[in-house]
């Protein structure tokens, strides 16, 4: 830790914000993985983590070293953006396989495949 | 030009992604930078299938802004829902929505904000691109979901790639 | 770094551990197969952001790195694992 730089209380103040905010987003982003009942409803609360838990998080590193290094360390934000190209697909992926494999086992209230190809996804 | 660059957009994004990764601007990561951005594309350039045409950039902030605003608030939604599930379960349901949007390019980036944006996951799409079969988290009115969602996300795509 | 700060990330931490703990209950929980595959792509995320918290804490550049790789592996097991489920070869 380094203990020799002074931050400004407001950048201090901004920084423990936003990552007490982006870790309770994570939180819930759990609860919800635990306390929904349905599978298609737990693929939901993720989202919340990889959206705004982890844009908190990365702004908060970005204020932090940006003030450490007095000068922009922009960095970080590759996380979201890299998050945000990577996520979808396994998102996808994975509905895909959820919707193909309860098909499969004959579940209801699963809707009827509305193609006949398997790689109509993107 | 075109046959140095045939993706300009790719070049600049990657001249920019290097010289962030490696937070400096000395005069060595931007020869390395400038190199990946003309070499990466020409070397990748027999990978890509078909090219995209992008039009309209303000269209694109646009998009951008109301992709960021929306992320936002489904969120809140999402974690209030989450957080109530105890004493009721969200609604959940499929929804078929009826595409118009026909471009690959503008297809990819749709699922991609669909899937970013909390509350929604893209499920199917059909064969001939004609039918999106959409999971959303907590619905209250079909029809205005799938109004809402033919506004604000497949309209300016549509506008943007074709 | 005063109080404050040090303060926050080590709460921060701790509600990350507490997330990473529901998940394991998913994981270890199921019932399904795409539900211990959702919960073990959620573990990578809380576990990458949990690293640019210690990058923080430690004021170190070196953890983004590590942020990095978690991030880009994740995704290619998740991807690997799903596919897996996608080809049907192990319906219950």
């Amino acid at each position: 830790m380094n203990e020799s730089i002074e931050l400004p209380f407001w950048l201090e103040l901004a920084t423990a914000t936003l990552l007490l905010v982006g870790s309770l987003f994570a939180l819930i982003g759990a609860l919800g993985l635990v306390r929904l009942k349905d599978y298609f409803k737990r693929m939901h609360p993720p989202a919340l983590a990889t959206t705004l838990g982890t844009w908190c998080i990365a702004l908060a590193s970005i204020l932090y070293f940006s003030a450490l290094k007095q000068g922009p360390v922009l960095h970080a934000w590759l996380i979201p953006v890299l998050l945000s190209i990577t996520v979808p697909v396994t998102t996808l992926l994975l509905a895909r396989a959820a919707l193909f494999r309860k098909r499969a086992a004959g579940e209801e209230n699963i809707p009827a495949e509305i193609s006949s190809g398997r790689d109509a996804g993107n | 030009m075109k046959r140095f660059f045939p993706a300009p957009l790719l070049s600049v994004s990657m001249f920019f992604l290097w010289l962030l990764l490696n937070v400096s601007v000395s005069p060595g990561n931007l020869v390395l930078a400038a190199a990946l951005g003309i070499f990466a594309p020409l070397l990748l350039a027999p990978l890509r299938p078909q090219q995209a045409h992008i039009r309209r950039p303000r269209v694109i902030i646009r998009l951008l802004c109301r992709v960021g605003t929306d992320v936002v608030m489904s969120n809140l939604q999402v974690a209030k829902g989450v957080l109530r599930a105890g004493s009721r379960q969200p609604h959940s349901v499929f929804v078929h929505i009826p595409l118009d949007l026909r471009d690959a390019h503008g297809l990819a980036a749709l699922s991609m904000i669909t899937t970013v944006v909390p509350g929604t996951v893209w499920s199917e799409l059909a064969l001939d691109r004609s039918m999106l079969l959409l999971h959303v988290f907590d619905l209250k009115d079909e029809a205005a979901f799938i109004e809402h969602f033919k506004h604000a996300y497949e309209r300016p795509l549509m506008e943007i790639f074709e | 770094m005063t109080g404050l700060l040090a303060n926050a990330i080590l709460a921060s931490l701790f509600i990350f551990a507490i997330a990473m703990a529901l998940t394991l209950i998913r994981l270890f929980r199921g019932p399904s197969a795409q539900d211990r595959v959702l919960a073990l792509d959620y573990l990578y995320i809380l576990a990458m952001l949990m690293m640019l918290v210690l990058g923080i804490r430690y004021a170190s550049d070196t953890y983004f790195e590590g942020a990095l790789l978690i991030a880009l592996f994740g995704f290619v097991g998740s991807c690997a694992l799903a596919k897996f489920l996608l080809r049907g070869e192990v319906i219950e």
